[in-house]
């Protein structure tokens, strides 16, 4: 994965955030992906999230496996951590480097081989322990490094490069996360950055794991026509169900009372996520609801976007574990070592 | 009944035939541990079926007074509570010996031998009449069988009270019925039998430093003793009670009152890949943190052991090792992962192992192993094995020096980041070709991208020739750094013998036993039980000073001596392999009958001439 280190070049007019940082400093080496890839445009949302919740660079974690979309992590935050990792592997790695150190802010990117294929198993495991991380699924439809094979979530009869149609069914990682219990799940789209940025934003507030597929076409492999995954088929096709703008824990809340149609979800770190429109009768924090929206609309080929789940309530893995507010691997070894009393003691049960 | 033989005392062998899942495994326990509360050295075997409830089981104890531990080959007493291995437990003893069983229902007479003193007792009967509830009459007879053992072999009754009393203390209804148990076969065998038999338990002092423990219980103590943090696993036999124990302990002594929180995490993983994935995960974030597993986990976790090798994350995995190949003999034991865990994972790799011999060097080990793992900033594997980890041993006493402190290798903090210009990752290496790394978290100057891809020595990717060696070629430099850090081989002997024998993990009570043997037989052998991988100079040295050595194996393709043949320069032919691989903990007899027979060979005795 060859990188290009990118100068960074500031300008007076540049807005700085709380911390000081304009959206220069969250940026990473250029990119190497095919030009109008939409994996870039995740990363410029992704940039534009972190500069915009001021997160401080050495304390994000950026987690990826093996593929396109695993190569991103390289072109943000050049100031954090990045681990790129092996092919569908990045889930458990995560769940360690949590476990670790659960004060730090883990972001994965992922791809559709990396997540439903390789590493489904994984990706369904860190959802089901409520893992406290963003993970982004860059999801195109095909495999890119390995010159255009059909991935999982290719729907039936779309088109390979070659004019082949898939014949088996996709795997849908919203309707998937959904059903495992998953405690935010969105679908945004790499042509629609504006959508994303709020999506993204809600998500580094969330209590837990968040899962965003975004579909991202892939241009070079997956852009023709005959594709359920290029630009011009999600264009035609997207449903943005909802829309929802995220109100930061810092600024002050004006209206209590929700406006019409405007329904408030209130983060657990008392940030806000304010959905501006909901389809009617649809409700955010109803798991069925959601599963049977995305079905009737899915069956009749939409494609669904919008931040479509939060429940806030359930407990993180870290929380789950009881685990020490100081990270773990920041405990002194005189708290961690019982000592040559305590073992001389235990001894006699060996006895 | 026969003529009774010349008594022995503190010297002989008994096995346990019953069937499992029906409690006899926590009797036989209690018989062992009252020898070795009587001061006598002890030694037990459980050779346990893959499986729940139903099939054959057995447990062997030797009694030794001279402190032999390996496994018996010959039994004095067979105590056969199943009737469907009535034939081949017959079998098993020693002529001359005793044959206890359940006269509830007549043996076969087509089963008995003359040669061999029978000693009928009706358990089930007594026990049917005694006790009520199903399940109370049939783990009643294991403790009734017990008793019955106490008047045979003479076990301190104060002893047994006492054990009882100890395990049963709360429950004073079970406390009871073990008791009349105990009492129902004691009895009875007073009764209708000459007690003791010339099998005789005689009070010694040999265990006042010792403690009875195995191996999987030490070796997670020793990891919540070496500070780890986490902990990821995936359920395998026979791995599972070394995160059973470190849970235990944790709990214990990791729970913090204070605050009420958890000052580690142990995380169920959903296979080994994962298992492995998190210890590294966590081990990169800078917590000490390990796994442990078998076997078959091992070939899971290949892929990311490479990943760690390559991208230089510390990481320890507890292998204890069972019967391979594919998913073998569960229960059963062998060497069978050295080569597989010395070069896991794809492309050129080679790991840190360490081979301890007992479970006191389990628990003394799973600390070195977190202590290498971070100085080398590379994946460590201990390689225990089911006999080691699931039996208990008699060990001396552990000990932990107050003064130990972790060895955390190369971290840089915030104030050495500060100091300097900028940070690469696999640059500035040490005498020991290690490269300072950093932790996320600390200062955004340390920050650089992990990777498993091409690297060059700043981190970045690279596809040129040259940048790729500089990195691979420090990281064989590396490793072979790492073995003057490895604990140095065991040597024993006269040091003046031509004849060499070489050994790891429990192979060691069975070698020293049969040099013992041997040197009655008039021939002296040197002895040379190796600790670790990359082997340490003496290992060579040891090989290269004698003329012939045997290499002890448990596996069938002799991977000690391939890798010794491999990583060092002896001739290949000096190297004569002692091989032990049915899934039993090798015995002292077959290495002695290998070694003479080998001798005996005309090509060793030309190789001597020379």
């Amino acid at each position: 994965m060859p990188s290009i280190a990118k100068p960074t070049a500031y300008h007076p007019s540049f807005q700085k955030n709380e911390l000081g940082l304009t959206i220069r400093d969250y940026e990473g080496s250029m990119s190497t992906l095919c030009a109008g890839c939409g994996h870039d445009s995740v990363t410029a949302a992704i940039i534009r999230a972190l500069w915009e919740i001021a997160m401080p660079p050495h304390m994000l974690a950026k987690m990826s496996g093996i593929g396109c979309s695993s190569k991103t992590p390289t072109y943000f935050v050049k100031g954090a951590h990045g681990f790129n990792s092996a092919h569908g592997r990045m889930a458990p790695i995560a769940t360690g480097a949590s476990a670790a150190n659960h004060n730090l802010t883990y972001v994965g990117i992922s791809g559709d081989g990396d997540s439903l294929s390789i590493g489904l198993g994984h990706m369904c495991h860190a959802i089901r322990r409520n893992l406290q991380m963003v993970y982004v699924i860059e999801n195109n439809g095909v495999y890119g490094l390995t010159k255009g094979q059909f991935s999982a979530s290719a729907d039936v009869g779309s088109k390979s490069k070659r004019g082949e149609p898939n014949q088996m069914a996709p795997i849908d990682p919203v309707r998937l996360a959904l059903s495992l219990g998953a405690t935010f799940v969105a679908r945004g789209f790499s042509g629609d950055k504006e959508h994303l940025v709020p999506i993204l934003k809600a998500a580094f507030s969330h209590r837990g794991f968040a899962l965003i597929d975004v579909i991202s076409p892939c241009v070079t492999f997956n852009d023709h026509s005959g594709s359920t995954k290029s630009y011009l088929y999600t264009r035609k096709h997207e449903l943005q169900a909802t829309d929802a703008d995220f109100v930061p824990l810092r600024t002050e809340i004006v209206a209590t009372v929700a406006e019409q149609g405007v329904t408030d979800v209130a983060m657990h770190d008392g940030s806000v996520v304010r959905f501006r429109s909901v389809p009617t009768g649809y409700d955010p924090s109803d798991r069925a609801r959601a599963m049977n929206y995305l079905m009737e609309k899915q069956n009749s080929g939409e494609v669904v976007t919008g931040l479509l789940f939060v429940d806030e309530s359930v407990p993180s893995l870290h929380e789950q574990n009881n685990a020490s507010e100081t990270p773990l691997s920041q405990l002194p070894f005189d708290q961690l070592c019982p000592g040559s009393r305590a073992l001389d003691s235990l001894q006699s049960e060996f006895r | 009944m026969l003529q009774h033989s010349r008594t022995r005392v503190n010297d002989f062998a008994i096995k346990l035939a019953n069937v499992n899942g029906t409690g006899s495994a926590s009797a036989n326990g209690m018989l062992m541990q009252a020898i070795f509360r009587m001061g006598i050295p002890v030694s037990g075997k459980n050779v346990f079926p893959s499986n729940i409830q139903g099939l054959p089981t057995w447990y062997e104890i030797r009694v030794s007074k001279d402190g032999y531990s390996a496994r018996a080959t010959e039994y004095d007493l067979m105590v056969a509570m199943n009737a469907q291995t009535y034939a081949r437990d017959i079998q098993e003893v020693r002529s001359g010996g005793y044959v206890l069983y359940d006269s509830s229902w007549p043996l076969d007479r087509s089963l008995l031998r003359d040669d061999v003193n029978f000693l009928p007792i009706p358990f089930a009967e007594m026990c049917n009449t005694h006790f009520r509830e199903p399940r109370e009459r049939t783990l009643m007879k294991n403790i009734s069988y017990v008793g019955a053992l106490v008047a045979f072999l003479d076990i301190d009754h104060q002893v047994i009270e006492d054990l009882l009393t100890e395990k049963f203390g709360r429950k004073p209804a079970l406390r009871d019925s073990n008791k009349a148990a105990l009492q129902i076969g004691y009895e009875y065998a007073r009764e209708h039998f000459t007690c003791p038999l010339p099998l005789q338990l005689e009070r010694m002092d040999a265990n006042s430093d010792k403690i009875l423990i195995d191996g999987n219980t030490a070796a997670g103590l020793g990891c919540v003793y070496a500070g780890a943090t986490v902990a990821a696993w995936y359920p395998i036999t026979p791995s599972t009670s070394v995160m059973d124990a470190f849970r235990e302990f944790c709990e214990k002594y990791r729970h913090d009152p204070a605050t009420g929180r958890n000052n580690y995490t142990i995380l169920q993983a959903e296979d080994e890949l994962a298992a492995i994935g998190m210890v590294i995960g966590a081990c990169w974030n800078g917590a000490r943190a390990f796994t442990a597993t078998s076997g078959p986990g091992i070939s899971l976790m290949n892929e990311l052991l490479g990943l760690a090798y390559y991208s230089e994350i510390p990481a320890v995995v507890i292998d204890v090792q069972r019967t391979g190949p594919s998913t073998g003999m569960p229960t059963r034991t062998q060497q069978a992962d050295l080569l597989e865990c010395a070069y896991a994972s794809h492309g050129d790799t080679k790991h840190l192992l360490l081979f301890p011999a007992n479970p006191a060097e389990c628990f003394d080990f799973a600390v070195k192993s977190f202590d290498l793992a971070e100085r080398f900033q590379t994946p460590v594997m201990m390689l225990s094995d089911l006999d080691i980890g699931m039996n208990d041993w008699v060990v001396p006493r552990l000990t932990w020096d107050d003064s130990y402190q972790p060895d955390r290798g190369r971290v840089l903090s915030d104030d050495d980041l500060e100091r300097i210009p900028r940070f690469y990752r696999y640059s500035d290496e040490d005498e020991n070709n290690v490269t300072p790394r950093t932790l996320p978290g600390i200062n955004a100057k340390g920050a650089y991208f992990t990777r498993g891809s091409g690297h060059n020595k700043f981190g970045g990717y690279t596809e040129i020739p040259e940048e790729y060696r500089q990195v691979v070629d420090r990281l064989a430099a590396k490793h072979s750094a790492a073995a003057s850090a490895i604990p140095a081989p065991e040597i024993h002997g006269p040091g003046s013998s031509r004849i060499g024998i070489v050994a790891i993990g429990n192979s060691d009570p069975a070698v020293r036993e049969a040099i013992d043997l041997l040197a009655q037989k008039g021939i002296e052998i040197d002895y040379m039980r190796i600790r670790g991988f990359p082997f340490h100079k003496d290992v060579e040295e040891f090989l290269c000073e004698h003329e012939l050595t045997f290499v002890v194996d448990q596996n069938r393709d002799a991977q000690l001596r391939s890798l010794l043949t491999l990583e060092t320069g002896v001739p290949k032919d000096r190297l004569r392999s002692v091989l032990s691989y049915g899934g039993f903990p090798l015995s002292a007899q077959p290495v002695v009958n290998a070694i003479v027979e080998q001798l005996s060979g005309a090509d060793v005795l030309a190789h001597e001439a020379q």
